[in-house]
């Protein structure tokens, strides 16, 4: 804490010194310091696409079912996700409170889209020839949802997930550092209030490779589902 | 006409949507025909005359508007999977299943046992000559192969009637030959009843115990023609004067209904339904 003190009577706010920056950083992993944040913004994440993946496949596929409602939701869903949704963030603490409830209710709601609309695409946009045939040899509706819908939507709604993932981790993360008790984002917010520039460097640059390492995972898993 | 009837159709005729709207066509008109069991017969005619959509009723995909199909004795009112095997023009082969996991996937869907399905697969292959490429993927597969493995699952499912509509249609002009002497070799082994919709006057001659010739829209039989040689059909068939006779009749008859089919679209081009 001293050698912090020193540092910020003699750096100006806006800037740090890049060697306190990897030093800081350093004794952060090596302490185990963000074991906790990283915890609580794991689990809002993982909780948020788990309700977002699981209600947007749903959704998405019943949706698919018939071209009305394909009409009347598909344009629904993408003009709201046009909207900044992390402005309703306010909303979701009144009703959640500022604890971990309140990120996984607006991770999910806007990870929910980019599943459901691709779910939508692909299942509604199935080559009509291929269920066709299908039904021609006798195809039951469960064999058609397992044998060629789900095979012929797969590819899409994996890409969906991703963007779904992405898009979860991105909010859950900003709204941490809008209103929030805990969590990485909690954290650098804390320590930018506090003055403390080098930490609080070192938990954006810690924070950056957390999310570089997840979303590689998460492309990772798409390709390998998509290479059928 | 010898031999007991495999397809009774009565009366058909369809019309898409309702009058008044845009989307309205009559497609067919009061057609009736008996094809015979262990027959070849070709449906020919002008585009947009209603022959797949006659096929389409025959396999039970769509119910038309009037009159009926029998199959074997029994009213057509949907699918019948142990009767009737489609084979479509493209893209009905799954992208994501070799060519193997296709044609055994038909059996799936048919309710073949387990026990069966590899044999039949096998023979299937064997028949229109894919066995070396059943692990493919269609989109490694030529046009003319994706349509033998398209016949091969039609043939495992050892249905008495096949439906083939322009199956060879995507294909040019020196694969259809092929696979069209292909065919006629295979089904003079196997007991089957095929109706195949063509556009091809030669195909048409070449493959068929007899050819129905369609009129315009809304269509109609207009002639049935009797090719009278036996199967297989051997390749200089194509040659003989019975063959260029046969042809040229078809062309007389057809010549006029394709100029009606065509003026009659250049007209509506000018704003009226799309044909």
């Amino acid at each position: 804490m001293v050698s912090r003190h020193d540092a910020l009577a003699r750096e100006p706010a806006a800037s740090s010194n890049p060697v306190a920056v990897l030093r800081d950083f350093w004794q952060i992993l090596r302490t185990g310091e963000f074991l906790g944040d990283l915890r609580v913004t794991l689990t809002e994440l993982a909780a948020a696409f788990a309700i977002a993946a699981s209600c947007g496949v749903v959704a998405g596929y019943l949706i698919s079912r018939s071209q009305y409602r394909i009409r009347v939701f598909e344009p629904l869903f993408a003009g709201i996700y046009s909207v900044p949704i992390i402005l309703f963030l306010p909303l979701y603490v009144l009703f959640f409170g500022l604890g971990p409830a309140s990120k996984i209710a607006l991770g999910a709601t806007i990870g929910f889209f980019p599943i459901a609309l691709n779910t939508i695409a692909g299942f509604g946009y199935v080559d009509r020839t291929l269920v066709v045939a299908a039904r021609s040899m006798g195809a039951s509706d469960l064999q058609l949802f397992r044998y060629v819908l789900l095979p012929a939507a797969l590819p899409i709604i994996l890409t969906g997930m991703r963007m779904g993932f992405t898009v979860a981790l991105l909010s859950i993360i900003g709204s941490e550092t809008i209103a929030s008790l805990a969590g990485l984002g909690h954290r650098i917010v804390h320590l930018a209030e506090g003055m403390e520039m080098a930490p609080m460097f070192a938990y954006i640059a810690f924070v950056v490779a957390i999310a570089a390492i997840l979303n590689t995972l998460v492309s990772a898993l798409e390709a390998r589902g998509r290479r059928r | 006409m010898t031999g007991e009837v495999a397809i009774r159709i009565r009366g058909v005729s369809h019309q898409f949507g309702e009058e008044g709207e845009t989307r309205h066509v009559r497609a067919l008109r009061d057609t009736s025909l008996e094809i015979a069991r262990g027959e070849l017969i070709c449906l020919i005619g002008p585009s947009g005359c209603g022959k797949s959509t006659l096929l389409n009723i025959i396999g039970g995909l769509i119910a038309p508007t009037t009159g009926s199909v029998e199959v074997l004795g029994r009213r057509v009112a949907g699918p019948m999977p142990r009767d009737i095997a489609f084979v479509f023009q493209e893209n009905a082969l799954f992208p994501w299943n070799t060519v193997f996991e296709n044609v055994n996937l038909g059996m799936i869907f048919q309710g073949v046992p387990r026990t069966e399905r590899e044999a039949r697969a096998w023979r299937a292959l064997e028949a229109v000559g894919l066995k070396d490429f059943a692990q493919h993927y269609p989109a490694q597969l030529s046009g003319g192969m994706r349509q033998r493995a398209a016949l091969a699952r039609a043939l495992s499912l050892e249905t008495g009637i096949l439906l083939m509509d322009e199956p060879f249609g995507a294909l040019d002009e020196q694969t259809r030959m092929i696979l069209g002497e292909d065919l006629s070799v295979l089904l003079a082994r196997a007991d089957k009843t095929i109706v195949f919709v063509t556009h091809s006057l030669g195909e048409a001659t070449f493959l068929a115990d007899r050819v129905a010739v369609f009129s315009a829209r809304p269509g109609t039989i207009k002639k049935i023609i009797e090719v009278d040689e036996a199967h297989p059909r051997r390749p200089d068939f194509v040659t003989s004067a019975k063959f260029t006779a046969i042809r040229n009749e078809l062309y007389a008859l057809l010549h006029d209904e394709i100029r009606k089919t065509m003026a009659e679209t250049s007209v509506s081009t000018l704003g009226g339904p799309a044909p």
